[in-house]
């Protein structure tokens, strides 16, 4: 019983995840680390829209370890940054 | 001494270097919070030939982040104000004002004469009409914006590099994203961002360190947190852009701005008929959709098959997480495909969904 709980414990890392812009509106925080079962980018955001209803009517890019990436990537870095764009000058 | 001598002095610039500069031409769109650092450093740093375009007239409410204005210049037009306080910062340069709104009529034939284009405008449909005009007219983009109290900056089809649309492929909605003026801008802030723009401009020309090119650079003001993100070319979404090369003049805000994009439950689709569901995710991704009849056709297919679509049923567009879908439907908007949703939910939650529909 105690061997399965490890193993699981052992699946799942912590990601860093740092929100810009106005994706802050919606969190109310800048960067938040959580624990994360999944494989790829795409269960990620499944994960944070359950979370943030209102995230998926937001535009942005996802970006792992500094470099965008898309939904079906397989989240290897533990730092994931969400960028939307910027209209204003 | 001469106006040039912090430049002349150091190695890396030198007289060749200044020479270099007073041979550019260079294109600032928009001459507000961004263009006013952009320009007055070009101008102070021996450009020879400086273009600006705006519409707009100078506001009381500009002068808090708009630094080439005064009181002097209130109701007067932007490009025209600033051209006058350029000229008494530089006389020997060349400033040529246009007091008009870029345009897809009158972008391309304005790009043609300039070296670089300066991106220092305030809303995405300009944004995107500057991208895809130096995109048609192969110049180097230096872009910048900014958010309350964070900024970007990139330098686009660069050596063949990435475009504006290789970062963001998509317009957002037209007001999804507000700008300054609406949600207010800490007024130092275009100051930082229109600088970096500069800096990348002055690179450019004298071709000395790294050009910020293939990256996008992000900056918090208020806790001076930066990130340099590293953006892939996408060569289909640039060739996309050049098919449109010929009837760009008559291509109107509309390619640009993204129209509404219909989307639609699963559970309100199962229960409606005539409806053609369409898998756009690549053969080979799990799980499959069970019960129910799917035609699949990628993404990066979809353009070429249209023929496939039954113009007799509602289109339903689903993919791994929704995000593919949407733009899949926004291609077929663009295409005038009619009746066409993108399905809110992801594959596997279509499964769970059409399970429950069954019982």
């Amino acid at each position: 019983m105690s061997t399965h709980k490890l193993n699981i414990k052992l699946l799942k890392m912590n990601i860093t995840i740092k929100y810009f812009g106005q994706l802050t509106d919606i969190t109310q925080l800048e960067e938040e680390t959580l624990e994360f079962g999944g494989t790829y980018v795409y269960e990620l955001l499944e994960t944070l829209y359950r979370k943030y209803n209102t995230l998926k009517t937001k535009d942005f890019q996802v970006a792992q370890n500094q470099e965008l990436v898309n939904e079906n990537t397989k989240i290897t870095g533990q730092e994931i940054a969400l960028l939307p764009p910027f209209a204003g000058g | 001494m001469s106006r040039y001598n912090g430049h002349i002095v150091l190695s890396e610039i030198g007289q060749i270097g200044q020479d270099k500069l007073s041979n550019a031409k260079v294109l600032v769109v928009g001459a507000g919070g961004l263009g006013c650092p952009i320009l007055q450093y070009l101008t102070a740093a021996g450009v020879g030939t400086i273009g600006v375009i705006d519409f707009d007239v100078v506001e009381l409410s500009n002068l808090q982040r708009q630094v080439l204005f005064g009181k002097s210049s209130l109701g007067k037009n932007k490009a025209i104000a600033a051209k006058e306080r350029l000229e008494d910062l530089n006389e020997s340069i060349q400033i040529n004002a246009y007091a008009e709104r870029l345009t897809h009529q009158n972008a391309i034939n304005l790009f043609e004469n300039y070296d670089i284009i300066v991106d220092g405008s305030d809303n995405f449909e300009t944004r995107y009409l500057v991208n895809d005009a130096c995109l048609i007219t192969n110049k180097p983009l230096v872009f910048g914006a900014i958010y309350k109290f964070e900024g970007q900056v990139s330098v686009f089809n660069y050596n063949n590099g990435p475009s504006y649309r290789c970062l963001f492929p998509n317009p957002p909605k037209q007001g999804s994203v507000p700008n300054c003026s609406d949600i207010g801008v800490l007024g130092v802030l275009p100051g930082i961002i229109g600088s970096m723009q500069a800096n990348e401009v002055l690179k450019i020309i004298l071709g000395i360190g790294d050009v910020l090119s293939g990256k996008v650079w992000y900056y918090n003001a208020l806790t001076l947190q930066n990130s340099i993100l590293k953006i892939n070319k996408s060569e289909e979404i640039i060739q996309s852009v050049l098919k449109i090369k010929d009837n760009f003049d008559k291509t109107n805000i509309a390619f640009n701005c993204e129209s509404e994009i219909k989307t639609a439950f699963i559970e309100d689709l199962l229960t409606s008929e005539n409806v053609q569901f369409i898998d756009v995710r690549d053969a080979i991704e799990q799980p499959k959709i069970k019960g129910l009849e799917v035609i699949n056709i990628p993404l990066s297919q979809l353009e070429n098959n249209l023929h496939q679509l039954d113009s007799e049923k509602t289109k339903a567009l689903f993919c791994q997480s929704g995000i593919r879908s949407k733009q899949a439907a926004q291609m077929l908007q663009e295409h005038k495909v009619q009746n066409c949703f993108s399905i809110v939910e992801g594959a596997s939650k279509i499964n769970n969904k059409i399970k429950e529909h069954l019982k």
